[in-house]
């Protein structure tokens, strides 16, 4: 391939990138079927990269990719008689736009149509008649203009089962017809909670990633944050998404300090804060402003924001602000109970106060059949009980927490931190 | 180093684009459709920041001596007058968002530059 063309292809694979979720959900708008709007706009892809390579990228790469697809979609219905009378209506109205050029290219860049279109298209892709992995898939095809191979790679998948898992979604909203909308107010919690739980899960699998991952991985976290920064303009009213966004900036923005290159987890707060990106949690504490603005009471990523905030503001770990953030997890448990945050609670109130106290509420979640079997929980009582000088106990603790784990470079670490109470237990007994 | 730049180094690539002065003055339409370009890529989530620069004041340090200088120092279309700062996920974005860029204010000069983390 020559280079020119090969430069081409590059920068058409970059507006691709950027167009992709406008143009489908554009096309998708107009023909009210997600699954043909996606096939026209990749029709539409495979001409551009016939194109524009000898005739050079258009003004408006978008916009010329949008009617390319919508002429592709005029082709298509009159060639095929089955999509039926309401298609075949759309088909003449097409061409009746289609006689006034500037007009159909008006009509292309109507931003806020394509804008209601794209919000539409984020909760479609999120719809509860589709599974929770179906809808990760459809959203970061859809949406995020991923490539198949590239979410397949992302979630460590085989890409004919991640092929085979978005043309199954897109026939289950097929047959079931679901409406290509804007939920109704009575159901758009719930779906909203869909949606920001679908971005909440792409974001956590990207930060889950660890040394001599496939790039795509970690990639997913800013995946992630691009589509909620995208939908918190889309809904600009709804503070859960501010809440959300927040959450993921300045979880973020500890990214590069959160791993040795040896692939162990560095604790938050032994963390190097000079390393967390300002930048990013300037961006969270915005979005979080944005949110608390709204008013209204606060929904769990606002709180889950909030608390994130608490150890953004901290200059030094020293500084952390546990007091407030005992009784920020206090109010997510109302909100969302949860045995994993009243852990994360028993955490706050043990560095806020002390040990003793932190460790009763562990002793509460012993019992806890959802914690059966989770590392933290006895990785957490040998931390409290290693602050209160039980050695032998802490000992046992990590142990156990490290018997649990199947990160091999966290069990490395709760091993080392076994070995290090059950060394301290030493001048007691010689004593 | 003990850190994960070196997996997570390219994820988010940023681009810092940069407007030299010396263009020809804006008028009320290059506003506007600035202000639109500024909006839709904020929308799309790619733009982290963005803002205007003053002449300012220039700084030599030699052997010791910090020398400062308040404006104008230079031919005004090598300062830098504006900046935007992208979060993209290859240089060809950062190119085609440049591209359209230049095609709506017209005559001028700039650059387009990746910005490395504290690990660069």
């Amino acid at each position: 391939m020559p280079t020119d063309t090969a430069a081409a292809h590059r920068a058409i694979e970059a507006v691709w990138r950027l167009e992709s979720a406008r143009i489908i959900a554009g096309l998708a708008g107009l023909l009210r079927d997600v699954g043909l709007a996606e096939e026209l706009a990749q029709d539409a892809l495979v001409v551009a990269l016939e194109q524009w390579p000898a005739r050079g990228i258009p003004a408006n790469p978008g916009a010329w990719l949008m009617l390319t697809a919508k002429h592709r979609a005029i082709d298509r219905i009159r060639r095929n008689e089955r999509l039926g009378d309401k298609l075949n209506l759309l088909g003449r109205e097409l061409e009746a736009t289609q006689q006034d050029p500037a007009a159909e290219l008006d009509a292309v860049l109507d931003d806020e149509k394509i804008d209601d279109d794209l919000l539409r298209l984020m909760f479609i892709s999120c719809h509860p008649v589709l599974s929770t992995e179906s809808r990760i898939a459809l959203t970061l095809r859809l949406l995020g203009g991923l490539t198949t191979e590239e979410i397949a790679r992302g979630f460590l998948a085989a890409e004919p089962t991640i092929a085979k898992r978005i043309v199954r979604a897109k026939g289950t909203l097929a047959s079931k017809e679901v409406p290509f909308e804007v939920p109704p107010p009575t159901e758009r919690p719930a779906r909203l909670a869909s949606v920001l739980e679908v971005l909440y899960l792409v974001f956590n699998e990207g930060y889950s990633a660890t040394t001599g991952d496939d790039w795509m991985r970690p990639a997913l976290c800013s995946e992630a944050l691009r589509l909620g920064r995208m939908l918190a303009e889309l809904m600009p009213a709804e503070p859960e998404v501010h809440g959300l966004v927040a959450l993921m900036e300045i979880q973020a923005s500890r990214i590069p300090a959160r791993l040795r290159r040896s692939g162990t987890p560095v604790p938050l707060l032994e963390q190097n804060r000079g390393r967390w990106d300002q930048l990013l949690i300037r961006r969270g504490f915005t979005a979080l402003l944005r949110a608390e603005r709204l008013g209204g009471p606060p929904g769990p990523y606002l709180l889950q924001a909030a608390i994130a905030a608490c150890h953004a503001r901290a200059r030094t770990a020293a500084e952390t602000d546990w007091a407030k953030i005992a009784t920020l997890y206090q109010v997510l448990i109302a909100v969302a109970p949860s045995p994993v945050i009243e852990l994360n609670r028993a955490v706050a109130v043990a560095m806020a106060d002390d040990p003793e106290r932190g460790l009763q509420i562990t002793d509460g979640l012993a019992a806890e059949p959802a914690l059966a079997g989770y590392h933290h929980l006895p990785s957490v009582r040998g931390d409290l009980l290693a602050k209160l000088g039980r050695y032998a106990e802490a000992t046992e603790e990590f142990r156990r927490a490290a018997s649990l784990t199947r990160n091999i470079p966290e069990r490395t670490l709760l091993l080392q931190r076994a070995a290090d109470c059950s060394a301290m237990m030493e001048p007691t007994d010689i004593v | 180093m003990d850190t994960t730049a070196e997996i997570f180094g390219d994820l988010a690539m940023r681009y810092l684009m940069t407007v030299n002065g010396g263009g020809s003055p804006p008028d009320e339409q290059l506003y506007a459709e600035m202000d639109r370009f500024v909006e839709e890529l904020t929308r799309a989530g790619v733009l982290l920041a963005t803002g205007g620069l003053d002449r300012g004041t220039h700084v030599v340090a030699s052997a010791g001596n910090i020398t400062l200088t308040d404006g104008p120092f230079a031919e005004s279309k090598e300062v830098i007058v504006s900046f935007a700062l992208l979060e993209v996920r290859s240089k060809d974005e950062a190119l085609e968002l440049a591209r359209r860029f230049w095609k709506m204010v017209g005559d001028g000069e700039g650059d387009i530059r990746q910005v490395f983390g504290p690990e660069g």
